[in-house]
């Protein structure tokens, strides 16, 4: 048994070591002519989001991606809906192009008749990118598992878990009785249990989905995403705020036992404290989806910036460890996600008599 | 970098448009279409489980009960039937030793009536015979009378004679 496990182990070092050397090659190909390999490039390239898949680059510099749709809207000009492809490679359609320079490096931007940027007009880009894609086959994964799911639970009744129920189920389980109800209270978890149960798997998915490289659509920084984390500490912002009872007001415009004086102090901290939570739940999420992907993609990296092929061993063995970090962390930030989530909220519904 | 790390940190309005009509309509979705459903079975199957313990609990108890029920029953019924058995045996006894004394004062009274009757009989027939004997001896007193008074002079005699006989039978 050990055996197997070391051969196997072996052999897909071997694979995965050639494979990457000679998609580094590719990359050297093209990073020869610009000189030095740059790895910071290289990597938020990858993290950031981007109007095109990319797939590969051929040695005579021809890439292969799945070019996205692109959707645009200015005022002058209206709704614009093509594909990506007309855009690739900084060309310039209908007065549109990506820039590919300076700080609006990656948008979409208008291109004056003059041939120069209009930086006063930028178009509102809709497009549907890369991390819209990918979590919009998450949330796909996501209803196709779940909907099955509910359909197994109407035709077995209450009758033992089995099948898929019997591997989703002990996480809801988890969601209801480690999350939801040590925070919430058993008398008041049932309300926010859609939510904090929609939450949690569409993190986890996008997380997992994340992980795993190739095919097309995983491999997407998602979660990693701000735009999309940002949407998640917004929706649990709302339903914090709306669910909040008299208790909770009262304690953030008039904090019961603090002297009078100290309101003018207390009232801004309070309503600072109201925005932070939510700030810090799409920033830990982002940051630590974000840098899991940086790390897996420096270490692969460093097959490049050394340009030898001794190092991928090492490089390769040093990935498939943080990718089994990276495992844990999809889990974690999933749970810290939804567990903060159901802090906030609770903290929002004290008991009356508090 | 940072340029580069600045887009990164600034959430296109596009992308945050799209999150959030999917994040919406999956929760929507899934709130209508799978969690209800999953929540409210995985709670009916909670409750039934839960249910199901307590009313096996509660059966439990019951059985004890009835066990203990039964053999108070049984108790109560051995003692009741030693108690009857007991009285039973009492009364055998009085009736028999009852019995024994009636038949026994019966039996004496009978013996008394018997004597008494005995006696009575004794002296009824004891007197007859008196009467007969006199009688008797009357008649053979006449018949012998009637010879020997033929003869002058026995009769005074024999009258005498007779006379005193009498009286020292009375006495």
């Amino acid at each position: 048994m050990k055996t197997r496990i070391l051969i196997s182990f072996f052999l897909f070092f071997l694979i995965a070591g050639t494979t990457i050397s000679s998609f580094g090659q590719e990359d050297k190909e093209k990073t020869a002519t610009e000189g030095k390999f740059d790895a910071s490039t290289f990597i938020l390239d990858h993290i950031a989001d981007s109007h095109e898949w990319h797939i590969l680059t051929w040695k005579n510099g021809e890439n292969v991606a799945i070019y996205l749709p692109v959707i645009l809207y200015s005022k002058e000009k209206g709704l614009d809906v093509f594909s990506s492809k007309k855009l690739a490679d900084g060309k310039e359609y209908k007065g549109y192009k990506i820039e590919e320079e300076g700080d609006l490096k990656g948008k979409i931007v208008t291109v004056n008749k003059e041939g120069t940027l209009d930086e006063k007009n930028l178009p509102l880009d809709f497009s549907m990118t890369k991390t819209v894609i990918g979590m919009l086959s998450a949330a796909l994964i996501g209803l196709f598992l779940f909907l099955s799911l509910a359909r197994s639970y109407k035709k077995s009744g209450i009758s033992h878990p089995k099948g898929i129920q019997s591997f989703l189920e002990p996480v809801i389980l988890f969601v209801r009785d480690d999350i939801a109800i040590p925070n919430l209270g058993a008398d008041k978890y049932e309300r926010y249990m859609p939510y904090l149960l929609s939450a949690f798997f569409f993190i986890l998915i996008n997380n997992l989905m994340g992980l795993i490289p190739f095919p097309p659509p995983f491999g997407a920084n998602v979660t990693g995403n701000i735009a999309l984390t940002f949407v998640l500490a917004t929706c649990t912002f709302l339903i914090t705020q709306f669910s909040g009872n008299k208790t909770y007001w009262k304690h953030i415009f008039f904090a019961p036992g603090v002297p009078f004086w100290l309101l003018p102090i207390m009232i801004p901290v309070e309503i600072i404290g109201l925005f932070s939570k939510p700030f810090a739940l799409m920033i830990r999420l982002f940051a630590n989806i974000t840098a899991g992907h940086i790390i897996v993609l420096s270490l692969i990296c460093l097959i490049f910036i050394f340009d030898s092929l001794a190092v991928a061993p090492v490089s390769i063995f040093f990935v498939i460890f943080m990718d089994f970090l990276e495992l844990l962390v999809a889990f974690l930030q999933a749970y810290i996600f939804t567990l903060l989530s159901a802090l906030f909220i609770s903290m929002a519904v004290p008991e009356e008599h508090h | 970098m940072i340029l580069l790390a600045n887009s990164l940190v600034s959430p296109g309005v596009g992308t945050i448009f799209w999150s959030a009509l999917i994040f919406v309509l999956f929760l929507v979705v899934l709130t209508k279409f799978a969690w209800k459903p999953i929540l409210s079975s995985v709670k009916a199957r909670d409750e039934m489980i839960k249910g199901s313990l307590e009313s096996a609990a509660k059966a439990r108890e019951e059985m004890l009960k009835l066990q203990s029920d039964n053999e108070i029953i049984l108790r109560k019924a051995r003692e009741e039937r030693e108690n009857i058995l007991k009285d039973a045996r009492e009364v055998r006894d009085k009736l028999i030793s009852e019995a024994k004394g009636k038949a026994t004062e019966e039996a004496e009274k009978l013996v008394e009536k018997a004597r008494v009757g005995i006696e009575n009989q004794k002296l009824k027939a004891l007197s007859e015979i008196h009467e007969q004997v006199a009688t008797l001896s009357v008649d053979i007193a006449s018949k012998l009378l009637g010879k020997k008074l033929k003869q002058s002079g026995e009769q005074a005699k024999l009258i005498d004679n007779y006379l005193n006989e009498i009286d020292l039978n009375k006495n």
